[in-house]
């Protein structure tokens, strides 16, 4: 017993410099992070509470509204436009990022790559005064032939705007502009599916097509989920370009192309925030919060949808 | 099913290097054939070239005749998906898909060739071809189940059951027990054995006891230095290699006097 005590102690794991400065600051980046969020979620809290117990009559900015009747289109022209352009995009940045992956021979794989890239470097003033002064006219008359075609279908009901710049031309612009990211994303998951899954499935007799349906996308699923989302934060999030392309007038409508536009939450935010004062400010950053939230919530469902499956993800 | 390869001065490229030279050999059907020789000697890539698999590797290109009963692989207007139907491949490495459960994995070269199949239909062959590869006992209450929840061993098999699911001409494998435990091993063994009876066998092996045990013939490649291209020394019936082979080299290799 004498000896055992002194051996046992000495067996205790020493702890390394070396390994102590990597988790201290491994940690430190990691409760940074929660901080930051903390201090978002504290200041959109305590800025709101004023626009959610104030009279709506005293608040100039409701016009009489209450909140709940101010926020609700605004959220749903957040979701429309994002989801619009969610749709637009998707399919694009998957077979952007498959050509650069599996099908482009390397040299003008690479020269894609960039190109898209450089989409991502753009300032959204840019996309913004694009969008309105040259995207909308250009699409114009391509909504009026919808109209006249199509009219039968809700979405193109009309009235249609002269303008052009409908929630359709916004969430084109946004299409594009979220376009880079998810391609970026989709083409590293893409290179990352197992050369031996790939082989098992030529092997078989798969055409290239049926390869990456057996092989390439069920491996990348999660990651096209995670890439879609980094995509749809930053289409419920934009600001300027939905600011300078959309005629907004606050309604709830599926009609993509008439002149009458739902607006996003950020949009409203920067629209409104010049003439905002007292409780006005408070109902805009209220706004926020909502944004905050559904956010959040997009994101839990997303993250939910990809965890059910997770035994036949290919990450065992 | 079983068919009967020829091989006529067949060349290997990747780009520029030719990787293996002038090998001219005959499988018979319903016999195992293994491929022995060092590494880097150009077995496997041979052994891709019967299946057109090298054709993955970019700049990867073939010069000669591999005739399948009589059918050229590499004639004009010939698809190497087609090819790779017909003749199966196992690998190094178990690579069960592991996006889809035992039953989809052993279904998926079936579903390819987009066969309309009852549930019914999908559930015998499902039981026929795992039996077939000594694993539908072991399996049978999971089929639902990822495959990559089973052992190595396992999914080994469960790799030659879907190559045995499109019921191929010819079985290649690339050293397929070199991954797994012995047990493991003696079981694909016993299996190859069985399967002989139906399918003709061409198998790359390091292990030279597996190749006396499970082979009727042997190919021995060797390759003369680094950057020169691999050839076949000697082909020749399994007893006559491993005991009075004509070639010194290859005695020397499998007496385990260098390699």
């Amino acid at each position: 017993m004498t000896t055992a005590s002194p051996q046992r102690a000495a067996l205790r794991a020493v702890r390394r410099p070396g390994d102590r400065i990597f988790s201290g600051t491994a940690l430190g980046a990691g409760v940074v992070i929660l901080l930051l969020l903390a201090a978002v979620a504290i200041f959109l809290i305590t800025e709101s509470l004023p626009a959610f117990t104030a009279d709506p009559d005293e608040i100039g900015m409701l016009r009489g509204a209450t909140f709940l009747e101010y926020v609700a289109p605004l959220v749903f022209g957040t979701l429309w436009a994002a989801l619009l352009a969610l749709i637009i995009a998707a399919p694009l940045a998957v077979g952007i990022a498959l050509f650069i992956s599996h099908f482009a021979p390397r040299r003008l794989a690479a020269v894609i790559g960039y190109v898209v890239d450089l989409l991502a470097a753009l300032p959204s003033v840019v996309y913004g005064l694009w969008g309105a002064t040259t995207f909308a006219p250009i699409l114009q008359p391509f909504y009026v032939w919808l109209n006249e075609n199509l009219g039968w279908i809700p979405l193109f009901e009309g009235p249609v705007s002269a303008t052009g710049r409908t929630i359709a031309t916004a969430a084109l612009v946004l299409a594009v502009m979220i376009l880079p990211i998810m391609t970026a994303i989709c083409r590293e998951v893409f290179l990352q599916a197992p050369r031996l899954h790939e082989e098992a499935a030529l092997a078989l007799g798969a055409t290239r097509w049926e390869m990456i349906r057996m092989a390439v996308l069920p491996f990348a699923r999660g990651g096209m989920v995670s890439a879609a989302m980094l995509a749809l934060g930053r289409a419920l999030g934009e600001t300027m370009a939905v600011t300078m392309v959309l005629s907004a007038s606050g309604v709830i409508t599926f009609d993509l192309i008439s002149s009458t536009n739902p607006t996003t939450i950020p949009a409203n935010i920067a629209l409104s925030f010049p003439e905002a004062y007292g409780e006005g400010v408070n109902v805009l950053i209220a706004t926020g919060l909502i944004l905050f939230i559904v956010t959040f919530a997009v994101n839990a469902i997303a993250r939910y949808i990809v965890n059910r499956r997770a035994a036949f993800s290919g990450a065992n | 099913m079983s068919k009967r390869i020829q091989v006529n001065d067949l060349n290997v490229f990747y780009s520029q290097f030719k990787a293996v030279e002038g090998v001219n050999m005959v499988i018979e059907p319903r016999s195992v054939t293994a491929f022995i020789g060092p590494s880097g000697c150009g077995k496997s890539t041979f052994l891709r070239t019967l299946n057109r698999m090298h054709e993955v590797i970019p700049g990867a290109r073939v010069e000669g005749e591999v005739l399948v009963d009589g059918n050229d692989l590499y004639g004009p207007g010939v698809d190497p998906v087609l090819v790779r139907r017909q003749v199966g491949m196992v690998f190094q490495r178990p690579n069960p898909f592991p996006t889809m459960s035992i039953r989809d994995n052993v279904l998926a070269g079936v579903k390819l060739n987009n066969r309309r199949q009852s549930k019914s239909e999908q559930d015998d062959l499902v039981e026929k071809s795992l039996r077939g590869a000594n694993l539908w006992n072991e399996v049978k209450d999971r089929l639902n189940l990822p495959g990559s929840g089973l052992s190595g061993g396992q999914q080994q098999r469960l790799c030659i059951a879907r190559a045995i699911a499109v019921s191929p001409d010819v079985l290649l494998m690339d050293e397929p027990c070199s991954a797994l435990d012995p047990i493991s091993t003696l079981a694909i063994e016993d299996l190859i054995e069985e399967l002989k009876t139906e399918y003709t066998i061409v198998i790359v092996t390091h292990n030279m006891q597996q190749a006396s045990r499970v082979s009727e013939k042997t190919a021995f490649f060797n390759i003369a230095g680094t950057g020169q291209p691999g050839k076949l020394i000697e082909y020749a019936d399994t007893a006559k290699i491993f005991s009075n082979p004509d070639v010194q080299a290859t005695e020397d290799y499998v007496s385990g006097r260098f390699g």
